[in-house]
Order: C-alpha cells, then structure tokens, then sequence
C-alpha cells in the first residue's frame, strides 16, 4: 500500500512497515515542546502523576519560555521561575533564558532542533511550523506534553491528507502568507480538520524557507493535524551547519492516496487580508475597501523571520509611519533581532517612527507589547483574528503579510502593494 | 440510565480556545481562579448560570485554535458534565479527553436541542435524551481505550492505574 509523505514518518517512528489512514499508532519522539504558558500546567501534571519523574532525555525536551515574557507580570514572572527550576532540576538542555530566547517556531528551526523526518509534538498549536522542513510535526496539549516528556512517545491516528499542487511563482509582494490566506479562505477553518495538508508540485521550489514555515504555521488555521513540504535543495542548504541531530528524507509515494487534490497557480495570487474574525473570512487586494487602522504588528512565529523584516524595511526605508498609527516590530529571535541590526533595518523601523520590541509572542495573544482597547483595529502579520484575540473583545485584527503591514502603517488604513 | 444530566448552553460553529479562556488570563494557574473566565467574551452569564451538570451543545469545531489545555480544565471546572458538538477541533479534542472531559460528537442532536433544554446523556449506548422536547439521538460511542480513559478522569491518572 502507498502512503502519504506524514504516513510515511508516523510508519517509522512507530516501528512499523505500513500505516493507513485512521489507524492507532504509538510513536518515538524526536522532540517535545512546551512554552511558558502550556508546559507549567504540564510540569504539575508529571509531578502530580509521579513526583520522581524524570524527563525521558534531557536533549530532546525544549522548554521555550516566549509568550509572557520578559515576564509582563507576577503570575507570568513565577510561572516562568517554576518553568527554569525544572529546567535545571531535570537538566534539560534546551531551556531558553531572555537573552537566549525567541519564539520557539522561529527559534527551533534556527537552532537546528528540529529537522526532516523527525516526528515533534509541542503544546504550542503552532508546532505545525516544521512541515516546512520536512518533519510531522503537530500541536497538543500540556497532558500529552507531560506523558511526551516521561515516555518519548505519543498516540496519534494516521491521518488522511488532502494535497496541493502548487505551479507557477509568487508576484512581487506576494508571499507565503497571502498562499495560506487565500487556501483558508478556499477551505475554511476547519476544510482540513484531522487531516495532513501536503503541499507539492514545481511551485514549491520557488518558495522561500520563510515563505513554506509560514504556510505550514497557519495549517492549524485550516483544523489540520499538519502541514508538510518535500525536501529540496533549498531545505538541505537551510538545514546545513545548524542540524543538531540526523535527519532523513521521505518522499511521499506517487500513488499515495489523497481524499482531495487542489491546485494553486501562484502565480495568480493577490496580496490577502482576513478580515475579522476568522482567518477563513479573507479578502483580496481589490476587495478590501476603505478600513482605518490604529495598530500595526509585524512578527510572530507567523512571519518574525529575518525576510519578512527585510521587505517590511524596504517598504519603510525614508518614509515615516502615518499619523495616529502605532506601529510594533518584533523580530522572532535574538539572531534575526542581530541580522536585522546588522543589515540596517532596525534603524529604518525607527527613523519611520516604529517601535522594536524584544522577540516575544506578547502581542498576538493579546498578552503585553501592543494590547488593544475597545473598538481599535491591527493588522497584524500574525495567525488569528478571533473575538478579543490581541485585547478588548470589541477590537478587530486583519491578518495579513508583512508587505501589506508595512503600506498600511505608512497609509493609515489597510493598504497593499498593487 | 443516565451518566449525566443537566440544562444545555448553545453556542453556534467554531468556538475558538481565546473566547473560551482569554489568553489574559492563562497566568493563573489555580483552576477555580481561571474558571472564573470561562466563556467570558463569548457569554458573559455563563460563569453566573451554570450549574454542576449542565451540558454544552455547539455547532462545528468546537475549540479551535489554541493548543491551551486551559480551555477544557475551564468547562470541566464550572461544572460542565459534556460538551456535545457536531465536530470538534483536533487538538482541543485530545486535550479534553487527557483531561477527562466528556465530549460527544452528534450533528443532528446540536440542530435540534435547544439553549435551556433539560438534557441526559448515556456515554455508554452514546444516547442524548432531550427531556424537555422528548426527542433522542445517537451519537457514535468512543472506542475502549478513551472511555478508560475519560473514566479515570484523564491520561495521566489512567497511566497511573494501569500501573498498579
């Protein structure tokens, strides 16, 4: 029988020839994830479970403390002290200080922790991320994190996969978050739940690094189990002189089973928004009419990587930020905060009137860093435009690209390239 | 026999983890403290109304989006005894059998019970028995393995029993 690229991952970590969609596996962990906000609920439940517990290899657990921090209050302060007593306690290798942090899907890939072939579960939703690189990688929550973190292993069902061919290349100022808009807006939020997305076709080789961790990112956004990219060249270059460990290619078989197929010419794709309060509720360039902003975020585990810096400063360089608009720059991590120094960039986002911020998830959940008040409006290069998601419950978030971000703060309203 | 019984709270289709438990509350790790959040930017008398046994009954993907397993811990706190939805997000469905919530999956019991109903549930024969329309569904039952584990009241503890 032929399986899918993710079936084919789950076979082997299973120890297992053959899977098909549906069936109950139990599966070797290459990673386990947690954040400041998941993995302290789950440090209670292994301790609750067994107080003796060990972590079940101290270098293949990361505990990445990003989203409240620097810690923005008490509560947020002593969760994360619990979180680095554990760290040491249990002598997990990869906990990541301020200083050291960033968020953890811009920081894994970066650091080499994550690569093809491995199978990863976080409790973070976002875990989705490394398909981009080849890996299956899934969101859970802080019960299976804690049972991750004692055994090594988790239960999945197989899951069938829905397929899209990509042709073509991305115009100007389009890029890897307007392709997995427009999918979301095609087939809803939940149009891949339980299911792989697997993308493919000779599109994919002109997408960046960047661009397929932000489609794979946004996987989740669609309900799906996970999002996956072949291995190329451009994943090997990307892998080389950071993989921390082995990885491995699998390749999907040519007669594997998809219950859909869908095709994409990217080359017909417009700059996309979605609009409040769903990322299903997308509208292209010469859809969006005349929509006043107050906040403008660029960042996230969505788009805080160092390319989507470089087109936001391209937009930015010499021009200044429109009156009344406030507008809050992120970059993913301490490395692509120093490329971005280095390139220049930082000081174009300041001379146009913009704000830094140290690499924090802060703001996309409504946390710290850019909370919004009653009735305001962002656009946000972030994943989720739910009621209340980034503050007041009555103020609205467009998710777009950096590049769209980028014009709008300059226009005042939402604005993209053409 | 009933498991369960209580009045229904309806929420309509993708009820996302953030109007569940807001994410400016996920510092609080005391779960009487949290629960005090729940549904609060979807329904703000929920937390006032509901009662030990009460059930919930949405529409499609339920618990979309976050990965916070706060967001099942907040319903199971306050009482809730099920949460029947036509389908259910995927991570927010592992997350509330872990943690030893019930949840059902029945479309056609989500279409025709209504806000208020008195409602019971057999998790065994997977009967939904509205008590105020006198109508009943089916919806499928869980395979053996997770019933074990919803009865335990959640992964950890049925890992804990096994090993006795």
């Amino acid at each position: 029988m032929s399986m899918t690229m993710t079936q084919k991952i789950l076979a082997c970590h299973a120890g297992l020839d053959q899977v098909t969609a549906g069936q109950l596996i139990m599966a070797d962990l290459d990673m386990v994830l947690g954040n400041d906000i998941t993995a302290p609920v789950a440090v209670c439940e292994m301790k609750k479970a067994d107080p003796n517990a060990k972590v079940f290899d101290k270098d293949k657990i990361c505990l990445v403390p990003d989203h409240f921090t620097p810690n923005k209050d008490i509560k947020a302060a002593s969760n994360c002290k619990m979180l680095r007593e554990f760290a040491k306690n249990q002598e997990v290798t990869n906990y990541f200080e301020v200083g050291k942090v960033g968020i953890e899907h811009v920081l894994l890939p970066e650091q080499g922790l994550v690569v093809a072939g491995d199978c990863v579960i976080g409790a973070d939703s976002h875990t989705c991320t490394y398909g981009a690189l080849g890996a299956f990688a899934t969101g859970v929550g802080s019960t299976d994190m804690a049972a991750g973190m004692m055994s090594g292993k988790c239960w999945f069902k197989v899951p069938p996969a829905y397929k899209f061919n990509l042709t073509g290349k991305l115009p100007k100022y389009v890029g890897g978050k307007d392709l997995i808009l427009h999918i979301i807006g095609m087939i809803g939020v939940d149009g891949a739940l339980y299911r792989s997305m697997e993308f493919t076709g000779e599109g994919v080789m002109s997408l960046s690094m960047d661009d397929r961790f932000t489609v794979c990112n946004m996987a989740i956004e669609a309900g799906a189990k996970n999002g996956i990219f072949p291995v190329d060249e451009k994943t090997i270059e990307y892998m080389e002189g950071r993989a921390k460990h082995d990885w491995q290619v699998f390749e999907a078989d040519e007669d594997a089973e998809y219950e859909k197929v869908f095709e994409i010419n990217l080359s017909e794709l417009k700059p996309t928004v979605a609009f409040p309060h769903l990322p299903s509720n997308t509208r292209t360039a010469d859809e969006i009419g005349d929509v006043k902003i107050d906040q403008v975020v660029i960042g996230s585990c969505t788009n805080g990587r160092i390319s989507d810096l470089r087109i936001a400063a391209k937009i930015l360089r010499g021009k200044k930020v429109a009156d009344g608009v406030r507008v809050i720059i992120i970059p993913g991590t301490q490395q692509v905060y120093m490329d971005a120094l280095r390139e220049g960039l930082l000081e174009i986002f300041v001379e146009a009137g913009a704000v830094v911020s140290a690499p924090t998830c802060g703001p996309c959940l409504g946390g710290h860093m850019g909370v919004l008040a009653s009735g305001e409006r962002c656009v946000s290069t972030t994943n989720r435009n739910f009621v209340g998601r980034m503050g007041a419950k009555d103020s609205e978030v467009y998710l777009a690209s950096p590049a769209v971000a980028a014009f709008s703060a300059l226009e005042g309203k939402i604005s993209c390239p053409m | 026999m009933s498991d369960v019984k209580g009045r229904v709270f309806k929420y309509g289709d993708n009820v996302d983890t953030d109007v569940i438990i807001p994410a400016r509350y996920l510092n609080i790790i005391d779960r009487a403290e949290l629960s005090i959040h729940a549904m609060e930017d979807i329904d703000q008398d929920f937390v006032k109304k509901v009662q030990k046994g009460d059930l919930m009954v949405a529409g499609q993907n339920f618990g979309c989006g976050s990965s916070r397993e706060h967001a099942p811990i907040v319903i199971k706190e306050s009482g809730v005894s099920v949460v029947i939805a036509k389908s259910f997000a995927r991570i927010f469905y592992r997350n509330a059998i872990n943690i030893g919530l019930p949840i059902m999956e029945c479309p056609e019991a989500c279409d025709k019970i209504s806000a208020g109903d008195e409602v019971e549930v057999d998790f065994t024969g997977g009967i939904i028995a509205d008590k105020t329309t006198g109508e009943e569904f089916k919806a499928a039952p869980f395979p053996e393995f997770i019933q074990n584990i919803i009865k335990a009241g959640g992964l950890l503890k049925s890992i804990a029993e096994e090993k006795k």
